[in-house]
């Protein structure tokens, strides 16, 4: 029986590249995210079938977040916003298939992802704002006494933004992944085992089905709220100052 | 990292020998690898969407936008045109009305002049007849009163012949009737 944590391993496929499954599947998450939008709009009818109303609801749902957060300036940002939807949703969806490699679960990829928005934040809020963009860290209607402190703790949320964006996606999936195969491995363990312990084997059974619709769920949800927070964080860039 | 690999260690006990270390999300070699091809795929990936998928779904929406906004505009346009052809259609009736009125206002006055002309023409007609008959009645008249006269002259010679025994004079008959009556 697997380790629940195996799962996890990245297994060279192209060494000479460092081509890995983990490489593999980020290919793949591109492959379907392009791929199955070309193939969604291929005919740009005027009153879309079902591929196409999944791909233009797609469309106007990230639209629609990243216009609520951070306006109508904010949509400059919108093929950032929708790659990156798109391929963390892509990416926990290829996960949940049952042998796929789960990109989102590597700290690195979610952390390189969490970079890229806050790096996207700091340099268009420089390049825009200039030294006004540090006015992000000094709310106004402060007393003076208070500024040290405030700045300070602004600075730390600030800075613990990109941790703590890519640190809830890993967790997220890196858990309910575990939770899954430990849940798969009390099946197979109960089976086992046979006699008795084998006619419990059903329960752990339906926590695994159980738990797969909640991880879905979960697939869904983090990659929305790794997007509200990117569209927040970027408004940040477009207006600092509170 | 070294919690992490206890751990590792535990789970790892009843399923077997394996050469890697380390909880695979932390084994820090794998890094970059995996930041170099998330940088390659996404590159490609924000290309692809930023020139292919986006343009082509931001497109369809907009076609649609304009489709239906066209479509809107002329079916208001195709509903002014039909009040312009009712406001025409109420304008060509009123008209055919008002001429239908004056032609009808005309026959019945060229008819009650006509009317009007023989009428006249008939009370003239009568009252030449009622005149001639007049002048009848006045000479018939006028031939009865002479009559009157002799039937007087006849009456009163008789009478007299009656009451006397003999013929008056005509002289003194006429004299007498000539007499004013008292």
């Amino acid at each position: 029986m697997a380790s629940p944590i195996e799962q996890f391993q990245i297994k060279p496929i192209i060494p000479v590249i460092n081509f890995t499954n983990s490489s593999l599947f980020m290919v793949g998450a591109v492959a379907v995210i392009v791929g199955g939008l070309m193939l969604a709009t291929r005919k740009r009818a005027i009153v879309p079938g079902r591929a196409q109303s999944v791909a233009e609801t797609l469309h106007d749902f990230v639209a629609g977040t990243l216009r609520d957060a951070a306006g109508e300036e904010g949509m400059k940002f919108f093929p950032l916003v929708f790659s990156l939807f798109m391929f963390v949703f892509t990416a926990n969806m290829l996960g949940m298939i049952p042998g796929f490699f789960t990109v989102t679960s590597q700290v690195i990829v979610t952390f390189s992802l969490a970079i890229l928005v806050m790096g996207t934040v700091v340099i268009y809020g420089l390049l825009k704002h200039g030294t006004h963009f540090f006015g992000l860290f000094v709310p106004s209607g402060v007393p003076v006494w208070l500024l040290p402190f405030i700045v300070v703790i602004e600075l730390i949320s600030f800075i613990s933004r990109p941790v703590s964006l890519s640190l809830r996606l890993f967790a997220n999936m890196l858990a309910g992944h575990i939770a899954l195969k430990v849940f798969g491995g009390f099946v197979a363990a109960l089976l086992g085992a046979g006699g008795a312990l084998a006619i419990l084997a059903p329960l752990p059974l339906f926590m695994a089905v159980a738990l797969m619709a909640l991880e879905f769920l979960v697939a869904a949800l983090q990659a929305y709220v790794f997007t509200v927070l990117t569209c927040i964080y970027l408004n940040d860039a477009l207006h600092p100052g509170h | 990292m070294a919690q992490a690999q206890t751990t590792h260690a535990a789970t790892e006990a009843p399923g077997g020998a394996h050469e890697d270390v380390g909880f695979p999300p932390f084994q820090t070699e794998n890094f970059p690898g995996q930041v170099l091809w998330l940088t390659i795929t996404f590159v490609v990936l924000y290309v692809l969407v930023s020139k292919l998928v986006l343009p082509r779904l931001s497109g369809i929406i907009e076609h649609r936008r304009q489709t239906i906004a066209g479509d809107l505009d002329e079916a208001a346009a195709m509903k002014s045109r039909a009040e312009e052809a009712g406001v025409a259609y109420e304008k060509a009736l009123s008209e055919a009305k008002a001429r239908a009125q004056a032609l009808a206002q005309e026959a019945r006055s060229k008819v009650s002049a006509e009317t009007e002309a023989k009428r006249k023409a008939l009370e003239a007609d009568l009252g030449k007849r009622l005149a001639e008959s007049d002048a009848v009645i006045a000479q018939k008249k006028a031939e009865a009163m002479t009559n009157v006269r002799g039937i007087a002259v006849d009456t009163a010679t008789a009478i007299v012949e009656r009451l006397t025994g003999k013929a008056p004079a005509p002289q003194a008959i006429e004299a007498a009737l000539d007499q004013p009556k008292a």
